[in-house]
């Protein structure tokens, strides 16, 4: 019988095909498999150890869609069937008329709604075997975005950057008087009424993408937000 | 016995390596290996849309190599653009990493390796698989394990590990190029033109992976740095 | 939209990343990359990277310039530096910079190529200027000049044993470049004139012109962009190359 042991530390950083942990006493999560009796890391990424469970969450990498995330797409094509948007990932993600949360008449034009160049809050609400992306407009926040400015982050950070409960992105709105909406899929849009703020959000944005996995990173943030006002 | 070599060096001795990730910003993976005075620059684009569409696989991504040398990385110029030597070194790179990276998340997509060799003293197509296999994690590609590379050679009857171009010039010298996994140990790059015997062979391969450990460990490195950087 | 935020911004003379209409991004220019190349230097604006190598040969003149050398400038848009860049033979862009490269140093004699003949008629020297962008920020015309010109500035001349070139061994006499003709690029966004446009600010440029210059002389000019420019911008931008000129040399040396 393997003895049961565990290889890396809980947050440690682990390369692809390394060994985290031996005996079948640890289960494999995300980021990780199983090879006979080790589990073994998938990814460049963080170790997240939860009692049995071991995952790596990849430090780098593209977005992969989720179903019910929120990401911020472009519209690269207009179609009878709606709109395609361009969300970042390698696949084709649309937005079917039958899912905005307006009204359409037939033989609308529809770049009323949605013109090319537009960008989009949406919400996927299907990711298909061949990983074709179905979007909505229906939901609390989902719509089109009008002036401020994108900018592009790695997908693995964003939940530091929107915080436990949005503790993070609330307190970078509430400081800069900014409007900040920041997709799954590491897009995210700024407005504010100066580009003075718009520039802090955006620099405090990118020292969390750099310093994600340091901790006492909120008091950092909370300081630098409050020493440029 | 151990002959010391031209340039100073054991039979079991390495050149001097450094191995850098992050480098090309527009990548979404990148990676220079240098290894002596060769200098192979990878990066990785994907998983992207592929085109033209006939290629797409609908079970699984692709993944596509390209290796390339740049005209004044020789001493005597190369003419830019591929050539039948780096359209089968692109093959043989791909098949390297192929059998490493989990591409099944990405079905109809393409992950696209282009490595550049900046300067060539030998040994430049397991320069490029070892940058290549750094950018690939650095891309955040699912990997089932690393790569590495290096050659090893037989010269006047003794085996010799990381030939350098004038080791590899020598006549009747037989220069190996292998690949290792890392974890797993396998072989996923091997070539050969010379004149050995299995024996010979045999510690060839052995000496091949034992260097192939150690720079595993300086890829771990070079990896956990750069997230350290960060 | 980011497209819309740039044109915004400039209208109140700012740009995304804070500079000046007219300043530079950091340049950094490292000498001697590439060992076996008889010069090769790496130069960096801001993230765009360019290398830029030297190779020397031996070759017939061209018949109608019988005691001159010869430079032969070549680009490789290689896919490493941009997910636009596509495997193949050159592109319209990448024969576009290569040709404005070569302008550039042609024009402004910078090579005394009479020097280069070896026998008249027979064997003259020829350089190969080759350029490998790296990563694509933005402004590869100016970062591929300042690389071009360090390579060529320390570029040494190959042994030769009875007129033939003993590859790998080089001597200490050097290629002799006597300006330093850097190239200036500028951008046209909503009537106003910025420079060093980034890889984002390119995407929204209207006009671009690229202006060769040294010692306040023009050798060379390229527009690129879709709109026209008037005399006065023209005019105008020729003072901001002028101005900018010499601080850009001296990065080189």
């Amino acid at each position: 019988m393997t003895t049961n042991k565990l290889l890396v530390k809980d947050k440690e950083i682990v390369i692809p095909g390394q060994e985290l942990a031996q005996g079948l006493e640890y289960l494999p999560s995300q980021g990780t498999f199983r090879e006979e009796d080790k589990i073994i890391s998938t990814y460049l990424g963080l170790v997240s150890i939860n009692q049995r469970f071991i995952k790596v969450i990849p430090l780098t990498g593209k977005y992969v869609p989720k179903v019910d995330d929120m990401v911020i797409g472009k519209v690269t094509d207009i179609g009878f069937y709606g709109w395609t948007l361009d969300i970042g990932c390698a696949y084709h993600a649309v937005l079917s008329l039958r899912e905005t949360s307006g009204f359409i008449e037939r033989n609308d034009d529809l770049t009323k709604y949605y013109d090319y160049g537009d960008v989009v809050v949406v919400g996927i609400t299907r990711v298909t075997k061949q990983k074709s992306v179905d979007l909505t407009t229906k939901g609390p926040g989902l719509k089109k975005l009008i002036g401020g400015k994108i900018i592009e982050v790695t997908p693995s950070k964003v939940p530091r950057m929107i915080g436990k409960q949005g503790s993070m992105i609330t307190m970078l709105k509430e400081k800069t008087g900014c409007n900040v909406i920041i997709g799954q899929n590491g897009r995210a849009w700024i407005k504010g009424d100066s580009t003075e703020k718009e520039a802090l959000v955006t620099k405090t944005i990118m020292k969390i993408e750099k310093e994600s996995h340091i901790n006492g990173l909120t008091d950092k943030i909370k300081n630098m937000l409050e020493s440029k006002k | 016995m151990t002959e010391k070599r031209v340039d100073g060096r054991k039979a079991d001795e390495m050149r001097d390596v450094e191995a850098k990730v992050g480098i090309i910003k527009r990548a979404d993976g990148s990676a220079m290996f240098r290894v002596g005075e060769t200098i192979a620059i990878a990066a990785v684009y994907g998983p992207r849309e592929l085109h033209p569409r006939y290629l797409q696989n609908p079970e699984t991504g692709l993944l596509r190599c390209n290796y390339d040398m740049a005209s004044f990385s020789v001493p005597e110029r190369k003419k830019p653009g591929p050539n039948r030597r780096s359209v089968e070194i692109s093959l043989v790179t791909q098949q390297a990493l192929s059998s490493v990276v989990d591409l099944s998340q990405f079905p109809n997509a393409v992950v696209d390796i282009f490595i550049e060799i900046i300067q060539a003293n030998a040994g430049t197509r397991c320069a490029g698989i070892t940058a290549a296999a750094l950018a690939l994690a650095h891309a955040g590609i699912p990997m089932k394990d690393m790569v590495s590379a290096i050659s090893v050679g037989k010269i006047n009857g003794k085996i010799y590990v990381d030939l350098n171009k004038d080791e590899e010039d020598v006549e009747d010298a037989t220069d190996i190029p292998v690949a290792f996994t890392g974890r797993t140990k396998k072989i996923t790059l091997l070539q050969l033109d010379g004149n050995i015997t299995k024996k010979e062979l045999d510690e060839a391969l052995k000496l091949a992976g034992e260097s192939c450990e150690k720079l595993n460990k300086i890829q771990e490195k070079a990896l956990r740095e750069c997230y350290k950087n960060e | 939209m980011n497209n819309d935020y740039i044109v915004s911004l400039i209208k109140e003379d700012k740009r995304v990343d804070e500079r000046k209409l007219d300043e530079y991004r950091e340049i950094k220019i490292t000498h001697d990359v590439s060992k076996n190349a008889e010069g090769s230097a790496r130069c960096k604006i801001g993230d765009t990277e360019v290398i830029a190598g030297v190779k020397m040969a031996i070759g017939a003149p061209y018949p109608d310039s019988p005691d001159e050398g010869v430079i032969i400038v070549t680009a490789e848009l290689t896919p490493i530096a941009s997910p636009v860049f596509e495997l193949g033979p050159p592109s319209e862009w990448a024969t576009e910079l290569a040709r404005v490269v070569d302008r550039g140093i042609r024009e402004s004699k910078a090579i005394d190529f009479k020097k280069l003949c070896i026998k008249e008629k027979e064997k003259v020297w020829m350089i190969f200027l080759d350029i490998y962008p790296m990563n694509d920020d933005g402004n590869l015309i100016d970062a591929s000049v300042l690389a071009a010109l360090a390579a060529l500035k320390s570029a040494r001349m190959p042994k030769l044993e009875e007129d033939n070139i003993v590859y790998g061994e080089f001597t200490n006499e050097k290629l002799k470049l006597n300006k330093l003709p850097v190239t200036i690029t500028l951008g046209k966004i909503s009537d106003k004139i910025i420079v060093d446009p980034d890889s984002k600010e390119e995407s929204v440029l209207n006009a671009r012109l690229s202006i060769s210059v040294c010692d306040g002389n023009i050798h060379a000019m390229q527009k690129g962009g879709s709109d026209g420019i008037t005399i006065e911008e023209v005019g105008a931008m020729m003072d901001i190359a002028i101005k900018k000129e010499k601080e850009l040399r001296s990065i080189i040396k």
